[in-house]
C-alpha cells in the first residue's frame, strides 16, 4: 500500500481525492435539490419523499455515512493542500495583479469553510430539529416553511448556496482537469458544464426561501 | 619558441580516414574510465553533450557554467536549424556535398579532414536528437521536415519552428541532467572559469569564481575541455549573450594554448538594426526568413525616407537577386553582410541613421497566403513587431548585419586538443570546421558532433597513451594560478576609479566595429592597435567596480570579461592586419576584385594562423599549420 | 519618459531586503526593459552606490535567465513576453514600476532581484528526459509521428524554464512547468517506456521542492511567456493517476527504496 501512501501525499493525489469525493458531493447535492424542489409540487408530496427517504433504514445510514467519509477526506485533503500551498509562498509580494483567476478560485478555502458551517446548522435545523422553534419529524413541508419564516435564517441560508454556488463554478472545472478527464482545448466545455452546474444548483436551492418570503410557499 | 603544430590527421583516403582512426585509436577499458575524470566547461551544445557522453561512458565528470542553469548557455538562441546530409529530400545531397558546400562557404580556410569527418557524423546526429525527444519539425506523414538555408542549394536543414537551438540544447541538458542524477556528472552553476592549471606541462585542473559567494576554487583532473562558446562581444553589440565572453580560452591562450584565426568573425545579414545608444545586444532573425523574404533597398537615394510600399517596384534595387543570380536571397552570410553595408554605404539605406535594408515578404505573402508565412516565422515576425513596433505583415523588415559567431577560437588538432596536452576544444570555442566564414545551421551541427561523437573518442585515446600520475589541488600550480586569479580581482576592485565597465566595453566595441568589422584595412587596423592598449590602461587606471569580492558581485565579473576582451582584441587586430588577403568574413577592402569581391591568396595565406603567447607586453609568435586540399579544387568563390 | 521605481534590494540570502525607491529620468520608450535597468545601474555605479543584480543573459526571450515581477505581473504586462523583450513603450511617462524578484519558497532570493531555480534542474533531473544514451540510435525516420503530435510536444517544449509560472502561481506551485515536460516527453513514441515513471517521479520531485499544488487558478498560463496552456497540467495529472493506479512504487522507480 505504499503507493496509496505515496499517492495521498503527493499534491496531485490529493487533488484527485479532492476531485472524486467532489463528484460524490456534487452527486448528493443535485439529488438533493431534485428533492427539495418538491416542495413547489406540495405538502405531500414533500412528506411523502421524506418518509420514503426515512424508510430505506440501514440503506439511508450506509449514504450517511459514505458521505460524511467523503466529506472528511475532501476536508482533510484540502486543509493539507491549503498548508503546503501557504508555505510554498512566505514572502508575499508588495504588488500583485491577478490576471486570470476567478473570485470563485480565489475564495475555495474561504468558501468551503461557510459550506462547513453551514452544514452543521443545516443538520441541525431540518435533520434533527436542535435549532428549530417548531420541528416536527414526519411534516418536512412544515418544517421547511416555518424555519425559512426567520430573516436570519433565510439570509444565512441564501448566502450558504452563493458559496455552493461559487464552490461548484471552480470545483466542478478543476475536478475534470484534475482527474484528466477534459479534452485539451482553448475554451474547455468543462468550463461552461460547471458554470451550468453552478448556476442550476445555486437557482433550485435559492428558489425554496425565495419563494417562502415571497409567499408562493405557505 | 615556435609551436609545432601537428594536426594529427589520420593517413589514407579523405572517406576512410575518421573509421581508420576510431580503430587505431586505443581504448579505456569500461573499469578503468572511472579512475578518470574530465572537467567540462560550459554547457551549451557542445559542452552539455560532451559531458552527458562522458558520463555515459564512465568517465567522472565535473561540468561547469557561469548561468544559473545549464539549460540557458547561449546554443539557445539559435533560431534557424541543423544541417545533415541525410538526403531525406532526394535532392542530390551526400556527406561529400556537406563537405564540399563547407569548405567552400568558408572560403578554403578550413581543414579538409576535419570537415569531411563533420559531414559523416552529422547523420548520427539527428538520430540521436530525434531519439532524445527532440520534437523537429514533422510533415503531415509524419516524416522529418527540411528547409534550405543559405550556401546550400540542397534542403537539409532540420528544424524546430525558430528554436532549433533551445530544442537542441534541451535534449542535450535532458542527458546531461539524467548523467547529473546517476552521479556521474558532478554539475557547477554559477562558476565562472578563470584560469587553466598545467602540471607537467598537460591540462590538470581549473581555477573558478563560485559566483554566489566569491569563492575561488581549484578543481582537478585528467583532462579538461573548453566548450566556451566564441567571442563576439568584443565588439560590445552582437547578438550573443551578455554573458557571453572570451575569458576561458584567452586564459588558455595565456598558459600556452595557441588562438587559430582570431580575426574570423562572422557578420550575420538579418539582424534588427540598432535603435539608440542604449542598445545593449542585437537581435538576430533567422537566416531561415531569406528563404521567403526578398532583400532590396530604394535604387535612389532620395526614396529612402518614403514609406517602403509606396516605392514601386521599378524603382526597388533586389541586389541580392542581382548580384548573386543562382543563390539570390540565399547568398551566403559574408556576401550577403557585405552587400548590405555597400548599399548602406551608398547612402540608399533604410531606417535611423540610414542603417538599413529591407527584408520584403509581399511577395510570399501573395504567393503563399498569410497563415503560410505565420506557420514558418510566426515568432520571429512576432518577435520583430515587439522590439521595433511595426508590423512585418505588412510593412518590411528593416535588417543590418550584425557580428554573430566567430569562426577563429582555440587551435586544435584533428582529436580536438588544443596545443597545451590535455585541453581540448569544442564547438565554436575551437577554430576547426568553418575556416573563414560559417555556413548557415552548422554550429549547432559542429557543437554535437564535437560533443557527441568525436570527443568521446578521441579523449579515450589521450587518457589511455598517456601516463597521468594523481594530482591534487594541493600541489603548487593551483595554488600559484588561484593566488593570481585573487589578485586580480583585489587590483579590479582597488582601481575605484570614475567610469563603468560598460563604457569601457563601449568604446571598445566601437574600435571594433568600426577597424576591424565587417571591411578591413591596413591604416584603420593600425589604428586600432594603437587605440586599444590606450583604451587597456585607461580601463585599468580608471574603472570603478563597487562591491566586494565576496557574494554575487555582476559588475566583477563584467569587469573580469572586458579586461580580457581588451586584451584579445589587440590579438584580433594583429590577425586581420597580418592576412594580407580577403576571405570569407575578413574582408580587407585593399584586396577585392573589380566587382568588389573578396580577393584569396591561396599563395601566402592557405594556412591556419596560430598565435602563440610570449608574455605580456611582448608581440605574440605567429606559427602556420599550412592547409592542404587534396580533394577539392581551390577555387574563386562564385554564388552568381 | 520619467519614471519612478521601486526595486526590491536585498544583500545577501539571509539579510533583510526592502522596496528601495529610485527615479530613472530620461527613460527612451525604444529601450527594453532590462536596458532601462542598464542606464538606472550605469547611474548609480556613477553615485557610488551598487548596481541592482538581476539575471539576464540571451536578451531575445529565449534563454530564461531574467524574471521579474513587473507592477505585480510575472514579466510584466505585456502577454507572451519576457521582461527582456517588453519595451519601454508599454509604460507611460511619469510611471511608477515596482520590480520585485520571484517569490516563492523554493526559489529563494540570492541577492536583490536575482533568485535561486535550482529546483527546477532537480525536477529534471528526476526524470524530465528520455534515457537514450549517445550511439547509434535507430534512423530519425523509422518512426514516423505524426505532426498533430509533434506540434503538441513542441508547443509543450518551448518551455524557457524562466519560472513566471511559480511566480504568478497564488500558490507557487510548478505544476506548468512539470506538465510541460512531463506532455513534452509523453507525446512523443520515444517518451513512452519512461513514462509512468516519469510522471511520478517528477511530481514526487515538485513537491520535495516545497512548490505548492495546483488549484486551477490559471494564473501561470495568462504569465507563461511561452503561452504554455494548462492543458498541460491535466495531462500530469492524468499520467500521474494512470501511473498510480498501475500501483508502481515511486521508490522503487527512483531506486529510494
Amino acid at each position: 500500500m505504499r503507493w496509496l501512501r505515496a499517492f495521498w501525499d503527493s499534491t496531485v493525489g490529493k487533488k484527485a481525492v479532492m476531485a472524486v469525493t467532489g463528484i460524490l458531493l456534487v452527486g448528493f447535492v443535485v439529488a438533493h435539490m431534485l428533492g427539495n424542489l418538491q416542495m413547489f409540487i406540495g405538502a405531500d408530496a414533500m412528506n411523502r419523499y421524506a418518509a420514503f427517504l426515512k424508510s430505506t433504514g440501514e440503506l439511508l445510514w450506509v449514504a450517511r455515512a459514505g458521505l460524511l467519509g467523503a466529506a472528511v477526506l475532501h476536508i482533510t485533503a484540502a486543509y493539507q493542500l491549503t498548508q503546503m500551498n501557504r508555505a510554498a509562498r512566505t514572502d508575499a509580494y508588495a504588488k500583485r495583479v491577478p490576471a486570470a483567476s476567478t473570485l470563485a478560485s480565489r475564495t475555495m478555502r474561504w468558501g468551503g469553510v461557510l459550506l462547513l458551517a453551514f452544514l452543521v446548522f443545516h443538520i441541525g435545523h431540518f435533520t434533527t430539529g436542535t435549532f428549530h422553534p417548531a420541528f416536527s419529524h414526519t411534516m418536512v413541508y412544515g418544517n421547511v416553511i416555518l424555519g425559512f419564516r426567520s430573516p436570519v435564517v433565510s439570509a444565512f441560508y441564501l448566502a450558504a448556496m452563493a458559496a455552493l454556488g461559487l464552490h461548484l463554478y471552480h470545483g466542478a472545472w478543476a475536478g475534470f482537469r484534475t482527474l484528466g478527464l477534459a479534452k485539451r482545448s482553448s475554451a474547455p466545455r468543462e468550463r461552461r458544464i460547471a458554470q451550468g452546474l453552478a448556476l442550476i444548483v445555486w437557482a433550485g436551492f435559492s428558489s425554496i426561501p425565495v419563494a417562502v418570503w415571497l409567499g408562493i410557499l405557505n | 619558441m615556435a609551436l609545432t603544430l601537428d594536426a594529427k590527421i589520420p593517413a589514407g583516403p579523405l572517406a576512410e580516414k575518421w573509421d581508420r582512426h576510431r580503430f587505431e585509436m586505443k581504448l579505456v577499458n569500461p573499469a578503468n574510465k572511472r579512475k578518470h575524470s574530465v572537467i567540462v566547461v560550459g554547457s551549451g551544445l557542445a559542452g552539455a553533450s560532451a559531458a552527458a557522453s562522458l558520463s555515459e561512458l564512465g568517465y567522472r565528470v565535473s561540468c561547469f557554467c557561469f548561468q544559473d542553469s545549464p539549460r540557458r548557455a547561449h546554443s539557445i538562441a539559435a533560431q534557424g536549424g541543423i544541417n545533415a546530409a541525410k538526403n531525406y529530400r532526394n535532392d542530390g545531397d551526400s556527406v561529400q556535398r556537406l563537405f564540399y558546400d563547407t569548405i567552400k562557404g568558408g572560403d578554403f580556410r578550413a581543414r579538409e579532414a576535419n570537415v569531411y569527418r563533420l559531414a559523416q557524423v552529422s547523420v548520427d546526429i539527428i538520430d540521436q536528437c530525434v531519439a532524445q525527444g527532440v520534437p523537429f519539425a514533422r510533415e503531415y506523414g509524419g516524416l522529418l521536415a527540411n528547409r534550405s538555408f543559405g550556401g546550400a542549394q540542397v534542403s537539409r536543414t532540420f528544424y524546430a519552428r525558430g528554436q532549433t537551438g533551445q530544442q537542441l540544447l534541451l535534449g542535450a541538458y535532458q542527458a546531461l541532467e539524467k548523467e547529473i542524477a546517476r552521479g556521474g556528472v558532478a554539475m557547477f552553476e554559477r562558476h565562472e572559469m578563470l584560469d587553466v592549471v598545467l602540471v607537467d606541462g598537460k591540462a590538470r585542473g581549473i581555477i573558478v569564481r563560485d559566483l554566489r559567494t566569491g569563492e575561488i576554487e581549484s578543481h582537478a583532473a585528467d583532462a579538461v575541455i573548453l566548450a566556451t562558446g566564441g567571442y563576439g562581444n568584443v565588439f560590445y553589440l552582437s547578438t550573443n549573450a551578455k554573458g557571453c565572453n572570451v575569458t576561458a580560452t584567452y586564459r588558455a591562450y595565456k598558459k600556452g594554448a595557441a588562438f587559430a584565426n582570431p580575426c574570423f568573425t562572422q557578420i550575420h545579414p538579418t539582424c534588427i538594426p540598432v535603435s539608440g545608444d542604449h542598445q545593449s545586444k542585437l537581435t538576430l532573425m533567422s537566416e531561415s526568413l531569406r528563404n521567403d523574404g526578398r532583400v532590396w533597398v530604394p535604387k535612389r537615394r532620395e526614396d529612402c525616407d518614403k514609406d517602403p510600399s509606396s516605392i514601386p517596384e521599378a524603382d526597388r534595387d533586389y541586389y541580392l537577386e542581382r548580384k548573386y543570380p543562382s543563390f539570390g536571397n540565399l547568398s551566403p552570410r559574408d556576401i550577403a553582410s557585405r552587400a548590405a553595408k555597400e548599399a548602406c554605404d551608398d547612402g540608399r539605406g533604410v531606417g535611423p541613421g540610414g542603417r538599413g535594408v529591407y527584408l520584403d515578404f509581399g511577395d510570399a505573402i501573395k504567393r503563399l497566403g498569410r497563415q503560410a508565412i505565420e506557420e514558418r516565422y510566426g515568432n520571429l515576425f512576432e518577435m520583430y513587431q515587439r522590439i521595433t513596433d511595426e508590423d512585418p505583415y505588412t510593412r518590411p523588415m528593416r535588417i543590418y548585419p550584425a557580428v554573430h559567431y566567430t569562426m577563429g577560437g582555440l587551435w586544435v588538432d584533428y582529436n580536438l586538443m588544443s596545443s597545451i596536452p590535455g585541453l581540448h576544444v569544442l564547438g565554436e570555442a575551437n577554430f576547426s570546421d568553418h575556416g573563414a566564414n560559417r555556413l548557415g545551421a552548422s554550429a549547432l551541427m559542429q557543437g554535437l558532433a564535437d560533443g557527441y561523437f568525436v570527443i568521446p573518442y578521441t579523449i579515450g585515446d589521450y587518457i589511455a597513451r598517456t601516463p597521468l600520475p594523481a594530482v591534487s589541488t594541493d600541489h603548487p600550480a593551483f595554488a600559484a594560478a588561484k593566488a593570481d586569479v585573487e589578485a586580480r580581482t583585489r587590483a579590479l576592485l582597488a582601481i575605484n576609479g570614475t567610469r563603468t565597465v560598460d563604457s569601457f566595453h563601449r568604446e571598445l566595441g566601437k574600435i571594433m566595429w568600426d577597424k576591424c568589422g565587417m571591411a578591413r584595412d591596413a591604416a584603420g587596423l593600425r589604428q586600432a592597435l594603437e587605440e586599444i592598449p590606450r583604451l587597456r590602461e585607461a580601463f585599468w587606471r580608471d574603472v570603478k567596480v563597487l562591491g566586494a569580492a565576496e557574494g554575487l558581485n555582476q559588475s566583477l565579473e563584467k569587469a573580469g570579461r572586458v579586461a580580457d576582451f581588451l586584451e584579445f582584441a589587440e590579438l584580433m587586430c594583429r590577425d586581420a592586419l597580418h592576412r594580407e588577403e580577403s576571405c570569407g568574413g575578413h574582408f580587407r577592402t585593399e584586396y577585392q576584385t573589380e566587382d568588389g569581391e573578396a580577393k584569396r591568396n591561396d599563395e601566402a595565406f592557405a594556412y591556419v594562423a596560430a598565435w602563440e603567447y610570449a608574455g605580456d607586453g611582448v608581440d605574440p609568435i605567429l606559427n602556420k599549420e599550412p592547409l592542404a586540399f587534396e580533394n577539392v579544387h581551390l577555387s574563386t568563390r562564385s554564388y552568381k | 519618459m520619467h519614471l519612478t521605481l521601486h526595486v526590491w534590494r536585498q544583500a545577501s540570502p539571509d539579510q533583510p531586503g526592502r522596496l528601495v525607491e529610485y527615479a530613472a529620468p530620461d527613460i527612451s520608450p525604444d529601450m527594453s526593459f532590462l536596458e532601462m535597468l542598464d542606464v538606472v545601474n550605469e547611474r548609480l555605479i556613477q553615485r557610488g552606490e551598487e548596481p541592482v543584480a538581476f539575471d539576464h543573459d540571451c536578451r531575445e526571450g529565449i534563454c530564461g535567465s531574467c524574471g521579474l515581477m513587473i507592477n505585480g505581473s510575472a514579466h510584466g504586462p505585456m502577454k507572451l513576453t519576457t521582461a527582456c523583450q517588453l519595451h519601454m513603450r508599454s509604460f507611460k511617462d511619469g510611471d511608477a514600476i515596482w520590480i520585485e524578484p520571484w517569490r516563492a519558497k523554493a526559489f529563494p532570493v540570492v541577492k536583490d532581484l536575482v533568485v535561486d531555480r535550482s529546483a527546477f534542474d532537480r525536477i529534471i533531473q528526476a526524470g524530465g528526459y528520455i534515457s537514450a544514451a549517445t550511439g547509434t540510435p535507430q534512423d530519425a525516420n523509422a518512426l514516423p509521428i505524426p505532426k498533430p503530435d509533434a506540434d503538441w510536444a513542441m508547443d509543450n517544449a518551448a518551455c524557457i524554464g524562466c519560472g513566471a509560472c511559480v511566480a504568478a502561481c497564488p500558490n507557487a506551485s510548478a505544476s506548468l512547468f512539470t506538465a510541460a515536460k512531463v506532455t513534452h516527453l509523453g507525446a512523443l513514441p520515444q517518451g513512452q517506456p519512461e513514462r509512468e515513471r516519469r510522471a511520478l517521479a517528477m511530481v514526487a520531485q515538485m513537491d520535495e521542492e516545497g512548490f505548492g499544488g495546483c488549484t486551477l487558478h490559471g494564473e501561470c498560463q495568462e504569465a507563461c511567456p511561452k503561452g504554455i496552456s494548462i492543458d498541460a497540467i491535466m495531462q500530469l495529472n492524468r499520467d500521474y493517476i494512470r501511473a498510480s493506479a498501475t500501483k508502481v512504487e515511486v521508490a522503487e522507480w527512483t531506486g529510494a527504496a
